[in-house]
């Protein structure tokens, strides 16, 4: 850090983006109330270590190669003009391989650890997301594996590809989703989908005719809570998705001036103040519209908040708060009757209507962006496609499909045919937590014997 | 790193122990991530074959699922 300007400038994007960490705690927080509420009590604490585990296995996993891939796969490799990946140079990946000294306490360094968590963050809530869906019937070693492929390979990929100043999908497609519709809930709801069908419904939870039966929440309030703390850290996902402070020599694009800014990971302009307004206004749509079709059922309009800022995220740098509001509606509305409609058809047993909220979401948020935004820059630099909907809706499907759907399908199959992904049918009728819980008796039941004793 | 602060900041740069053994701390770390799966998914099978063994007959599971829904 040479003059005084640079080392604050530094020292704030470093205590920024460690804020942006704690605050994104939350979402791990929520998630874990959140699937606890659902879960029936005979199944709550594998639902919660279930989910709580990711985060050591994803965090080791994203430092041994996530990070690296970020940083490496931007061509592909080999999509964009046949380049290999990108390993040496100011941006390459050689400097975040597990052994760089830049991987640790660094003096030289005051930025990697803190970005590097940032992301991290967002891996744990991409694996969380499908935690949900799937629980009261998986086993928890498979789920882990499932959350190092999505946590620790394939989301990270997903944005190296589309969310990266240098992603081949940026540049080719004009692809546009600033926070993280695609990127991060397309292919979230897209896993879990994958390993919903292979995973099955839980027992009992659709008569013969099938018709599905409703799994009520044992605790409302738990659900209600964890989407609350969920909402709050999104705040800090949405400020994490931001590059603080960075001057116009700094991008080296188009932009002119010496006007200093915020900007998006594409490191176009935006300031926290905008996405600010736009946060609050999807919120609201989403609430809004969810409360009117599910009949005010704590549940969904919770989701529906959820799922409305989610809609709105891939254009929320640039959209009006008014049509942010629209968005966040209609996301919702689209997602609870597609949810409900795949849940007849094709028996799919969701838990938590991840598939839906993340998945549907996340998909039709970077087809609106794409019409929305149609002709906007998708870059500072130039030869970079035009945010369009052809690039955008292309950009879904690849995060939906490609690298989540597919993945979670073919990783579901394999664990499976190894006899790894459910438990078996008796233990999901005792209750996965029926060990515990036994022992949790005969303990008790000792120290009464003994207290007895003693009156 | 070496014995003493009495140094120019702008000359320092990593201060972890062990510097230049990095490799070797990332392969160790790696096989023990990959042992704690073995381990953990062996230890989960056991623990539902157990569970079935001494607890899942059909008198059983119906009085499970009577004390908790």
């Amino acid at each position: 850090m040479g003059d005084n300007i640079t080392a604050l400038t530094t020292i704030f994007t470093e205590f920024y983006y460690w804020v942006t960490v704690v605050m994104m705690f939350l979402i791990h927080v929520g998630f874990c109330m959140y699937e606890v509420g659902v879960s029936r009590t005979r199944n709550h604490l594998h639902t919660l270590m279930k989910n709580t585990m990711l985060i050591p296995l994803v965090t080791i996993t994203f430092f041994f190669f996530g990070w690296w891939i970020y940083w490496a796969f931007p061509n592909g490799p080999f999509i964009y003009e046949g380049k290999g990946l990108i390993l040496d140079g100011a941006t390459g990946a050689n400097q975040y391989l597990p052994w760089s000294p830049k991987m640790g306490p660094n003096l030289q360094d005051h930025i990697t650890g803190v970005f590097w968590a940032a992301f991290l963050l967002f891996s744990w809530t991409v694996a969380s997301i499908v935690s949900g869906a799937v629980i009261e019937r998986i086993k928890s070693g498979a789920f882990w594996i499932i959350a190092v492929m999505i946590g620790s390979v394939t989301w990270i990929i997903d944005a190296a590809w589309g969310w990266h100043f240098d992603g081949w999908m940026v540049k080719l497609l004009g692809y546009h989703d600033a926070y993280a519709s695609g990127v991060i809930h397309a292919i979230g709801g897209g896993t879990a989908l994958g390993v919903l069908i292979v995973l099955g419904p839980r027992l009992g939870r659709f008569a013969a005719d099938g018709t599905p039966r409703d799994f009520v929440p044992h605790n409302q309030w738990l659900v209600t809570i964890g989407l609350f703390l969920i909402y709050t850290g999104f705040w800090g996902f949405y400020a994490a998705c931001n590059v603080p402070i960075i001057s116009p020599e700094a991008i080296a694009g188009q932009i002119t001036g010496a006007t200093w800014t915020g900007t998006t990971i594409y490191l176009t302009p935006t300031t926290l103040s905008a996405i600010t307004f736009n946060f609050l206004m999807s919120l609201s749509g989403g609430l809004m519209v969810a409360y009117i079709i599910s009949k005010g059922n704590p549940f969904w309009t919770y989701s529906g908040g959820l799922a409305g800022v989610i809609t709105a995220s891939a254009g929320n740098d640039l959209y009006h708060p008014i049509q942010a509001f629209f968005i966040g509606g209609i996301g919702i509305y689209i997602a609870y009757y597609l949810h409900y409609w795949v849940e007849r058809k094709f028996k799919i047993d969701d838990a938590v209507g991840a598939v839906a909220v993340h998945g549907y979401c996340g998909f039709i948020g970077c087809v609106i962006a794409g019409f929305l935004l149609w002709g906007y820059p998708s870059s500072p630099y130039e030869g970079y496609a035009a945010v369009n909907p052809i690039g955008n809706t292309i950009g879904g499907v690849i995060m939906f499909l490609v690298l989540g759907f597919i993945p979670g399908w073919v990783m579901a199959k394999i664990l499976d045919g190894m006899g790894l992904l459910r438990v078996p049918r008796q233990v999901e009728l005792m209750g996965l937590d029926f060990k515990s819980l036994h022992e949790e008796e005969i303990a008790r039941e000792e120290v009464l014997r003994v207290e007895k004793a003693m009156a | 790193m070496g014995s003493t602060w009495a140094v120019d900041l702008a000359n320092v740069g990593a201060v972890y122990p062990w510097l230049g053994y990095e490799v070797i701390m990332v392969v160790i770390a790696i096989i023990a991530w990959l042992i704690w799966h073995f381990v953990q998914i062996r230890e989960e099978e056991n623990d539902y074959a157990e569970d079935i063994k001494l607890h899942g007959s059909k008198e059983n599971i119906k009085k499970a699922l009577e004390e908790r829904v």
